[in-house]
């Protein structure tokens, strides 16, 4: 019976070439839209967690109402001490401290006045010491456009666009003037030890970046820390996982009322990234069901119209014999045919598809001037597990509807006035 | 009728030209009134030691300063405690501001953006310390009202600014009767939002003028309970020599 199918199918190319390319086409979109929302929104998700929010983040509940603002008079004492007690009750988070500041950096000419200035955001990382881990976290080494990556302290690292602004070259001196912890002034002399480019348009515009000792030496914030960060061993973000984290965490905490006792909010729970954790929960199934949708009424349309053209054929087989319910499921067992071999081409195509904007990504970083959102500048989708049978979903269960729909015609048919049929 | 309408045109002139005449008076009475203000506050040059306590979220300090000002041109401060402020030094010449910072052993330029932060942290912005100019310079003054003021009789004057390079559009500003110093003021923006609270309290006789000794600052857009500046000694109109107003004083 199958094989008797499949030469029909294959013979009779009108039968099977566009049910074929219909569905392959409709398995191509879906397989490739997945991939790269799963890849956009995920790559979205970890730049915003490695530069700002972490998969969870640890404050004092003062700063986490205005972590906006970066108050860092509102910063977490005993930081070390919190640090360990983080590693030692969640050891399958890597936590590292960061303090985030606002400033102004003031590049000095020949007699030590201002030749150049601007206002800066600056990032305070451990990028130093045996406890460094953020360089490869943050991708420095990759993002360095001129110079090297601060091996001593004292030494720091300005976005390239910035440097060039200033007017200032590696291995230059420049004053970072800002707020201490407590209101004073800051001034704090740094060697440019080279400059970065993230791709990043918030990051770029005018940032500095420098080892956490430095930070805590120029703004006075000797074992304070503006926020400490932890980020999952396995390597992205779990937001079930980071939310029970979360809230095990905060219950420890809850017996306290002091202001300044830590609270650890997970990503979702910072900023806007609730609304768009959800999205990219949901836009993969929305885009399932959208497509096994369109799909379904793109082949009932299909199969009632190679139902029409195989009337005679179809009239035939019954007055010849055949069963109503024969011919019926003889016409599922080709959709099944159909969608298979549609899917299993859309699938490789939309792999391969997929696999083009993965490697060599799409730039959009032209489009991302002036965005506050953090997003990457290059678009690249993700392929996972889920891509090589999320296809099969609306390949095979649309066809198979669609033709179950159409085919329902069958039943309807009188013997008597086949014969009739067949003479027109 | 022709009566009727000669008695009705003849009440709507008078009318008009009693509120011209009051809305005149009040105006050259407000004018007097900010006029005698500037008397008060504004000398050719003065001397003050200062404490500035800045009462923070988490934490209260005070700053101790020295200050040299010649007109509304030249000032020059400089920092005398705590430790970690020290030898920091402020000069003024003009519109433009350097700081000069011992620990970097820098002198740093403030100017655009920069001028509108925050000094050490305080509830005065770099440029509050040096707009010196007199009020009748800047503002036009309008007489609104008479209020009692801890237990002060006092004008209440609204200032609408008269020149753009003003840092707040118009001012409410509570003036002493007898006195002539205002005891409260609030700064707006254009838009009428309320950006800035002053009070003057601890009003002495210094010659022959009048002067708020204490001046409890509240930057309305920032949290915490304000600054609290506190002039400890004051000499006005004393011989000050030139080189105070140099850059090169900066590095001394």
């Amino acid at each position: 019976m199958k094989k008797f199918l499949l030469v029909g199918l294959w013979r009779d190319k009108s039968r099977s070439s566009l049910p074929v390319l219909v569905v392959a086409i409709g398995v191509t979109l879906t397989v490739f839209m997945h991939a790269y929302i799963t890849g956009f929104m995920g790559d979205t998700i970890e730049m915003n967690a490695r530069f700002t929010y972490g998969h969870v983040k640890v404050m004092s509940r003062a700063y986490a109402e205005l972590s906006e603002q970066m108050p860092n008079d509102l910063a977490l004492a005993s930081s070390s001490d919190w640090l360990s007690q983080l590693e030692t009750g969640f050891p399958l988070m890597e936590w590292s401290e960061r303090i985030h500041f606002g400033g102004l950096i003031d590049v000095p000419d020949s007699d030590g006045e201002t030749k150049a200035q601007g206002p800066v955001a600056g990032f305070a990382y451990q990028l130093l010491g045996k406890e460094a881990n953020e360089m490869k976290r943050l991708g420095l080494d990759k993002s360095i456009v001129r110079g090297k990556l601060p091996v001593k302290q004292g030494e720091a690292l300005l976005s390239e666009h910035f440097a060039q602004k200033l007017g200032i070259e590696p291995g230059d001196t420049f004053t970072l003037m800002g707020s201490t912890m407590n209101g004073g002034m800051a001034f704090y002399n740094l060697i440019l030890a080279g400059t970065i480019r993230f791709g990043v348009d918030v990051m770029d515009r005018g940032s500095v970046i420098l080892d956490i000792a430095d930070a805590r030496n120029a703004l006075e914030m000797s074992d304070f820390t503006g926020e400490i960060v932890g980020f999952s061993k396995e390597g992205f973000y779990n937001d079930e996982q980071a939310m029970l984290m979360a809230a095990r965490f905060n219950e420890q905490q809850s017996t306290t009322g002091d202001v300044y006792a830590p609270v650890m909010k997970a990503l979702s729970q910072q900023g806007s990234m609730a609304m768009y954790v959800k999205m990219s929960e949901m836009w993969s199934l929305y885009v399932s069901l959208v497509f096994i949708f369109a799909m379904s009424l793109v082949l009932w349309n299909a199969g009632l119209l190679g139902g029409l053209r195989r009337y005679g054929e179809i009239g035939l087989r019954i007055a010849i014999g055949e069963e109503k319910r024969q011919v019926y499921f003889s016409m599922i067992y080709e959709s099944i045919l159909i969608g298979f071999a549609g899917t299993v081409i859309g699938t490789f195509t939309g792999l391969f598809f997929a696999w083009l904007l993965q490697t060599y990504g799409l730039d959009i970083s032209g489009m991302m001037k002036g965005a506050s959102l953090m997003m990457p500048g290059v678009i690249k989708a993700r392929i996972t597990m889920v891509d090589f049978y999320l296809g099969f979903f609306p390949g095979m269960l649309s066809t198979i509807l669609g033709t179950a729909l159409s085919g329902i015609g069958i039943f309807k048919r009188q013997t008597a006035s086949l014969f009739k049929e067949l003479e027109t | 009728m022709i009566v009727i309408l000669k008695s009705f045109f003849m009440k709507r002139c008078l009318f008009f030209l009693i509120f011209s005449v009051v809305t005149n008076v009040s105006a050259q009475e407000a004018d007097d009134i900010l006029a005698r203000v500037d008397q008060n506050m504004s000398s050719t040059n003065r001397i003050f030691e200062s404490g500035m306590t800045i009462k923070g979220r988490r934490t209260s300090r005070t700053i101790l300063s020295k200050t040299y000002a010649s007109g509304n041109q030249k000032s020059f401060t400089e920092y005398l405690s705590p430790a970690s402020e020290k030898g920091t030094k402020m000069l003024k010449l003009k519109n433009q501001l350097w700081m000069y910072s011992p620990s970097t052993d820098r002198t740093i330029q403030l100017s655009g953006h920069m001028l509108r932060q925050s000094v050490m942290g305080s509830d005065l912005s770099y440029e509050d310390m040096m707009d010196d100019r007199k009020l009748t310079e800047i503002y036009d003054a309008r007489l609104i009202g008479e209020e009692t003021l801890d237990g002060r009789k006092t004008f209440l004057l609204e200032l609408t600014a008269k020149v753009s390079d003003v840092a707040y559009y118009s001012q409410k500003v509570w003036v002493d009767n007898e006195r002539f110093v205002p005891l409260r003021q609030e700064m707006y923006a254009k838009g009428g939002k309320l950006l800035k609270q002053t009070e003057m309290k601890d009003v002495k006789r210094n010659g022959n003028r009048w002067f708020p000794m204490t001046v409890i600052y509240k930057d309305m857009l920032k949290q915490g309970d304000g600054t609290v500046f506190t002039i400890t000694s004051i000499v006005f109109d004393q011989p000050i020599p030139d080189h105070i107003f140099s850059k090169a004083s900066l590095k001394q």
